[in-house]
């Protein structure tokens, strides 16, 4: 009746009860929350079938903020076991454990953090960065994102029921495969990450499509923000990797399931096949992250110098050269392959070429700053701090990408230090910058500045102070995901050094959670009225009203140029405000998304656990509610332009 | 100038972008170039391993080549009758003889996935199941993942068809008869390329 799914799959260990406890507690409570100031219809109707690009956005970064708390508890858990488990004392953590943190430390970091992160930065700008209304599939956004929550809650899920995968993030084969894995850790994470990556793909094409086709009048390519191209770029990198992905994934678990020889180390299968595939997308994935990031700063180092970006189209062009060469360097995380020198040397020169484009873009900020009137909001210190990180974690790389260097280095904790390095440096800061550039947009008010100025040094701090001593363990041969460590090593001091690392940045994060609650404190003192937040913004997202109304622009702005809005500002180009209104056609709200994540969910867990007859309800509760939302002609209506005037004069 | 660009802008491609059934359509092709990238890893994983037959049967022995001939005619026979649905749905405005093709297609989709059903139980009844080998494992994946899709669109097309009674043909219903032909065409030319590897090649 209920599969492999037995009493025994509930936690054992004391530390797994209380984070489950923990959990618990934690759900009980919003659920308590939202009942005790009756808010669940108001939450039902105004955020869970919304269609809005703006709050799936919101929702998008409200579910990463809550998994970068498990990320990084998992980061400060190993950390603290590095730092104990040295000679005779074998820690806190029993091995088996030690490997399932390292693990779901990266999938969470990457598919639940980065991912929504960037998914909800874009959703929230980006159509008001192009002047439309809203994205090109509003409900396939709104199953994006259901699908997303669907394979955390799965995560979250196997951290009470049963166990995660001890794999590393990537689960190579043979180790991921049934003979060397057994339980259902690597189920979980397979079926997690499938949901993840169906919803990455929708968005992606999504996002792709809102580019192409939502465009203002005007609007040409080449006048299109910079942080458009980086999505764009990102965009074309999801879709053409994600699928690669998907069918790795799916591959795995026929070897798990119907035992199957794909990748097993007998019966004619190839290991190196699964490395092969899943690096073709996870370099590719990389560059996803980052390109946006690379946008956001693009947007704020122009905002802040007070000048217009230097070298627009070499920057585009930068963005464009990144995106295609990101596919041709995956060999390089497994140059010890064996494939020889003359491969290894191809993907090694590749590889060392990126960081030419890279290196542009890095001179374009630069060169924006020089000479500009910069005002050192928390935004351009993560630019700057940014710039610092990421030029060292490049330059790494590089290192690494010699092959013969990189035979010494591999698995290394030079590599952990150099990924973390670029990762860390470029995609969070990235975000974090974005957040606070952007939030007085979504939300109508400024963040903190003084708490975030504070947040940004004890990241920086915190940041040098984890992973410099990790480059020089890196160096002495520590290899990744060491539960224990011999005595002889010398390494325990820098060990110590790096947990204390891990400190100082567990204050930024404090902080930053310290500024939320201040800023919503204090959000009558730093309200933005007239939209324009930082006040020296070019791009069409200042030209509405911060929140904007749900259709973003009564009246659909027309381009004249790159800087949108800064020429309505300077009188070059007229605003869009004739008090003449249209009736404007919007998207349904639907729950539709929603059922569908839901029962996604219910599906994965059963197939988890083998349960076969709910898998097969829910596969056929997806494609009914699939089948209700396409009969289903009356999606859009219409709001008549009297009550858009209405609007209108009450945000005026 | 700018003018120029306003009104070229105004009268051309910003409202035929804006168009559902437009942005259904460019959706939707980006999602069969993403789709051609995943039957691409599949095809890419056979090459690999379509020699590893671990002492197994390999694909010369198993094939019968009539077979999957008539599989391949019925299947190219039903893209030419989606085909003629779509251009009376086009051009034509005939309801009925839309709904006569698109059942055929039908029919004809159904007997090809009762013709691939047969075939993979043949082939397991001989003992060349999925768990003999990389090869097998590899040849029922990409060839399944394939009929995986024509159940796919066998059912969209009953759903569709549904709707077209219900509707007729309206620009909602012709959009979708459109996007779906995408897809029918699209399984058409991954079959092919699985005829010629895996069957054709197989077979020399």
């Amino acid at each position: 009746m209920l599969g492999n799914l037995t009493t025994a799959a509930l936690p054992q260990d004391h530390i797994v009860i209380t984070a489950s406890i923990f959990m618990g507690i934690s759900a009980v409570g919003v659920i308590a929350l939202i009942t005790y100031f009756k808010r669940w219809k108001w939450l039902w109707t105004e955020w869970l079938t919304s269609v809005d690009h703006k709050k799936i956005g919101i929702m998008y970064i409200i579910l990463a903020f809550v998994m970068i708390v498990r990320g990084f508890a998992d980061a400060v858990m190993m950390r603290l076991q590095q730092i104990l488990s040295v000679g005779d004392s074998y820690g806190y953590l029993p091995p088996e454990h030690y490997d399932q943190i390292f693990t779901a430390h990266g999938v969470t970091m990457i598919f639940f953090v980065a991912m929504p992160l960037l998914v909800g930065l874009v959703n929230v700008v980006l159509p008001l960065q192009i002047g439309a209304r809203d994205v090109a599939y509003p409900f396939l956004n709104s199953l994006s994102l259901w699908l997303t929550v669907a394979g955390a809650a799965l995560v979250n899920v196997s951290l009470v029921i049963g166990e995660f995968a001890a794999t590393g993030w990537l689960s190579y084969p043979p180790l991921s495969g049934i003979t060397f894995s057994p339980g259902v850790g690597v189920d979980y994470y397979i079926w997690a990450l499938q949901l993840s990556g169906a919803a990455s793909l929708l968005a992606g094409i999504n996002f792709f499509a809102t580019i192409i086709m939502m465009r203002c009048p005007g609007m040409t390519l080449m006048r299109m923000p910079v942080f458009v191209w980086t999505v764009l770029g990102s965009m074309a990198l999801v879709i053409i990797t994600f699928p690669i992905f998907t069918a790795s994934l799916a591959m795995l678990s026929l070897d798990r399931m119907m035992g199957m020889h794909f990748f097993t180390a007998d019966f004619g299968g190839n290991a190196m096949m699964y490395v092969n595939l899943i690096w073709a997308w996870g370099h590719p994935e990389v560059y996803i992250l980052v390109l946006p990031a690379f946008g956001i700063f693009s947007e704020v180092v122009s905002t802040f110098a007070r000048k217009r970006l230097f070298g627009y189209t070499t920057m585009i062009w930068a963005v464009m050269a990144i995106t295609f060469l990101s596919f041709v360097v995956w060999v390089h995380h497994f140059f010890t392959m064996g494939a020889g020198a003359n491969v290894n040397a191809f993907f090694g020169i590749m590889t060392m070429i990126i960081a030419i484009p890279t290196g542009v873009k890095v001179f374009n900020w630069l060169f924006t700053m020089f000479r500009g009137r910069i005002t050192f909001a928390s935004p351009m210190l993560w630019l700057v701090g940014f710039i610092f990180t990421f030029t060292i974690g490049g330059m790494t790389g590089v290192l690494l990408s010699v092959p013969a260097a990189d035979f010494q280095l591999h698995n290394s904790l030079f590599l952990i230090a150099h990924f973390h390095n670029t990762i860390i440096g470029g995609v969070v800061f990235g975000y974090f910058a974005g957040i606070t550039y952007w939030f007085p947009k979504a939300f109508g008010f400024k963040l903190n500045e003084k708490l975030g100025k504070a947040a940004f040094w004890a990241w920086i701090i915190g940041f040098f102070v984890t992973f410099i001593p990790l480059y020089i363990l890196g160096l002495m041969g520590m290899t990744r995901r060491l539960s224990h460590i011999d005595a002889a090593s010398d390494w325990q001091p820098l060990l110590i050094v790096a947990g204390v690392g891990v400190l100082i940045i567990a204050v930024g994060v404090v902080l930053q959670i310290l500024q939320f609650i201040v800023s919503v404190r204090d959000r009558k003192h730093n309200m933005d009225t007239t939209g324009d937040a930082w006040g020296e913004g070019r791009t069409l997202e200042w030209s509405t009203s911060s929140p904007p109304p749900f259709y973003n622009f009564a009246t659909i702005p027309t381009v004249h140029g790159r800087h949108a809005f800064w020429d309505m500002k300077h009188g070059e180009s007229s605003e869009p405000k004739s008090g003449h209104y249209e009736d404007i056609h919007m998207p349904k709200s639907t729950g539709i998304g929603f059922y569908i994540g839901g029962v996604s969910f219910v599906m994965c867990f059963a197939l988890v656990w083998h349960i076969w007859w709910l898998a097969a309800l829910g596969l056929a509760a997806i494609i009914t509610l699939a089948m209700i939302r396409s009969f289903d002609y009356e999606t859009e209506y219409f709001v008549p332009k009297e009550e858009v005037a209405k609007i209108e004069a009450a945000r005026a | 100038m700018t003018t120029q660009t306003l009104t070229h802008h105004k009268e051309g491609s910003w409202e035929a972008r804006h168009n559902k059934e437009a942005k259904a359509l460019f959706g939707f092709w980006i999602y069969i170039m993403s789709d051609v990238l995943l039957f691409g890893s599949l095809f890419a994983t056979y090459a690999v391993l379509h020699n590893n037959v671990f002492g197994g049967p390999s694909a010369g022995e198993l094939f019968s080549m009539p077979f999957v001939l008539t599989e391949t005619l019925i299947l190219l026979t039903s893209t030419f009758t989606y085909g003629l649905a779509s251009v009376y749905a086009h051009h034509h405005n005939r309801k009925d003889l839309v709904i006569f093709w698109m059942m055929l297609t039908m029919f004809l989709g159904v007997a090809f996935l009762v013709m691939e059903v047969t075939e993979f139980v043949k082939l397991f009844g001989e003992g060349a199941s999925w768990q003999v080998s990389g090869f097998l494992s590899s040849f029922f994946t990409l060839v399944g993942t394939h009929g995986v899709h024509v159940t796919a669109g066998v059912l969209w097309m009953g759903g569709l068809l549904v709707q077209v009674l219900r509707h007729g043909l309206t620009e909602t219903t012709v959009g979708k008869i459109t996007t779906l032909g995408l897809f029918w065409h699209f399984l058409d030319i991954v079959w092919i390329f699985i005829f010629t590897f895996v069957y054709l090649m197989g077979a020399i």
